[in-house]
């Protein structure tokens, strides 16, 4: 895409033409008590050398930690190509362009990553992705509710195991628009759902997170079963490289899950203060007139070679204006670009090691800590690469003691589940090895034996 | 621009109606709307037994570079929806009066047809937007 810039003679042209005074009479419309000139803790600007030492002082204080914390986001080895690919000047502006078939590459990215996801998930089309997972969750609770016209109750029921930062998110997207979120009791030995009310009303929805948020694995065809013999939909949301191992959601049950949704980070994106990150949805083919976002296609035209469009544009906001299916207007180019070089790059095999070898070194970690007097598995059973543990005394004083160590030593879950006592989830990705395992388990073991002694 | 046909009614937006013996109404969009559109690839359509009220929408039409609602021109629920219409969308193109129907609705009430408008009146209302 071209960089057109204009002068200050090309600006007073357009302002003339237009019949305004200066650019300041384009914002007009705002009220002049809803404008301010500085903002209370925002300091005076600085230049870009000053910006440059401040920034560089601060990173210095993160240190390079070993990271064992995912609840959401995880940290994977990148490959060096995948950003070397994504940045390069064709790519690095890659919103879904207006003139959207002048730019044939960009599109044909975006169909190969939708090919990829629909393949991992199991199921029929992909969007060219959402803003990230959390909100990926409050677009599917709209999109079920527009699919199922039959169920007015907008009650969306959620599976115990289902992200609570999600669930504040797509509260706060969807709670608005008449939609109601609820949840099915969790079974205290197991994490997962307990028995299935027999409930006669049926929710529009039922929302399964697999692995959990607390990194169990979920009998999510049961659950889907159950959902659908209530007339509801299914709504999976799901960890990319979980799939290289666990049962795709288009796979759940009888008859799948009918949308899929998740955050696409693990796929090539760093872990870089909570994003840019962006996530990912899939459904099957009766629903593709209710996903929301952009779809790329594949077609023939008038020469019979192929190319790519975007396809299904009327859902979209500039046709449908309020009755859009989204307001979500563009999606994360840039990332899921990286995504697409990270999928091809490993290919399935490839992301299949990664999962074993996560799987691998989470259940090393777990032996490692819960060898300790004083550390439990808060439910037992299978897990994938993170998992509950309940300690015998406050988390955070213990996580402390570790970030001295430069060590993110977990997910202290006192904050968003108190109710859970003392406990936290750790995660061991592919990028850690033995001995990181090992140094990170003896650290625990100093802690809990030194404050034993002091107490003694 | 083809004749209308005289024994329906029609409406502002660009629908047609007619009063079927059994008391319900059938109604689709006119031949001038099926080709302002173009080439429909897609209708959605209401659920039998909905309840309908006079200009609320109860479809909507979509075509390759445009979307619009189809309108309940009267109140009334949904008696019936051209299922085929599913499967084949360019119905609405090919037969906008016959094989292109689109809702049949059991009125409520009593048709004030003072709100509806004549073939002469349409016509009216499309030269008008021609000239």
């Amino acid at each position: 895409m071209p960089f057109i810039p204009h002068t200050k003679e090309d600006t007073e042209e357009m302002l003339k033409t237009i019949g305004a005074p200066d650019l300041n009479a384009l914002f007009d419309e705002i009220p002049p008590d809803l404008l301010v000139d500085s903002l209370d803790g925002v300091p005076e600007a600085l230049s870009e050398m000053q910006i440059t030492r401040l920034m560089h002082k601060r990173a210095a204080r993160d240190g390079e930690p070993l990271c064992f914390i995912g609840a959401g986001a995880y940290e994977h080895h990148v490959p060096q190509a995948v950003w070397d690919i994504a940045t390069r000047g064709e790519f690095y502006s890659a919103y879904t362009p207006y003139q959207a078939e002048a730019s044939q590459g960009t599109l044909q990215t975006i169909y190969e990553y939708q090919t990829m996801i629909a393949e991992l998930t199991g199921l029929d089309v992909s969007n060219a992705s959402l803003y990230d997972g959390a909100s990926g969750l409050a677009e599917a609770a709209l999109m079920a509710v527009r699919s199922n016209r039959k169920n007015k109750s907008g009650r969306i029921l959620l599976a115990p195991g289902v992200n609570p930062t999600y669930e504040q998110v797509a509260l706060a997207i969807a709670g608005t628009q008449g939609i109601a979120f609820d949840r099915l009791t969790m079974d205290s030995a197991t994490g997962n759902a307990t028995t299935l009310p027999d409930d006669d009303a049926g929710p529009v929805a039922v929302v399964i997170q697999q692995p959990s948020f607390l990194g169990t694995l979920e009998d999510v065809d049961r659950l889907t079963d159950w959902a659908h013999a209530r007339g509801a939909l299914v709504i999976a949301v799901v960890n990319p490289t979980s799939l290289a191992l666990l049962k795709a959601p288009g796979h759940w049950g009888e008859n799948g899950a009918d949308i899929a949704i998740g955050e696409g980070q693990p796929l090539g994106v760093p872990l870089s203060s909570g994003g840019p990150y962006f996530g990912f949805m899939t459904c099957k083919q009766q629903q593709v007139r209710q996903m929301p976002g952009r779809i790329v296609g594949r077609t023939t035209d008038l020469d019979g070679e192929y190319g790519f469009t975007l396809t299904l544009q009327a859902r979209e906001q500039h046709i449908r204006r309020t009755k859009a299916t989204s307001n979500i207007c563009t999606n994360q180019g840039l990332a899921v670009t990286a995504a697409t070089v990270y999928m091809s790059l490993l290919g399935f095999d490839g992301l299949r090691n990664v999962a074993l070898r996560s799987h691998r070194n989470t259940a090393r970690l777990i032996a490692g800590l819960t060898s300790i007097d004083g550390i439990d598995r808060l439910f037992d059973g299978p897990h994938f690469h993170e998992v509950a543990l309940r300690l015998d005394r406050p988390v955070a004083p213990v996580l402390e003691e570790l970030a001295r160590q430069d060590i993110l030593g977990g997910y202290d879950l006192a904050g968003m589940m108190p109710e859970l006592g003392h406990a936290m989830l750790v995660c061991a990705t592919e990028t850690k090895v033995d001995a990181d395992i090992d140094a990170y388990v003896e650290a625990v073991e100093k802690i809990f034996t030194e404050e034993a002694r002091r107490s003694a | 621009m083809s004749e209308l046909p005289g024994d329906l009614l029609y409406t502002n937006e660009h629908e047609w109606l007619r009063r079927e013996d059994d008391g319900t109404v059938t109604i689709g969009v006119t031949d001038h709307a099926q080709a302002a559109l173009g080439d429909l690839v897609y209708v959605e359509l209401p659920e039998v037994g909905q309840d309908v009220e006079s200009g609320g929408d109860m479809a909507v039409v979509e075509s390759v570079k445009a979307a619009s609602d189809v309108y309940a021109p009267i109140d009334g629920s949904v008696a019936a929806v051209n299922e085929d219409l599913a499967d084949d969308p360019e119905r609405i193109n090919a037969d906008p009066y016959g094989d292109g129907w689109i809702v049949k609705l059991q009125p409520s009430g009593a048709i004030d047809e003072g709100a509806l408008l004549t073939p002469a009146a349409y016509q009216a209302l499309l030269d008008e937007e021609d000239a």
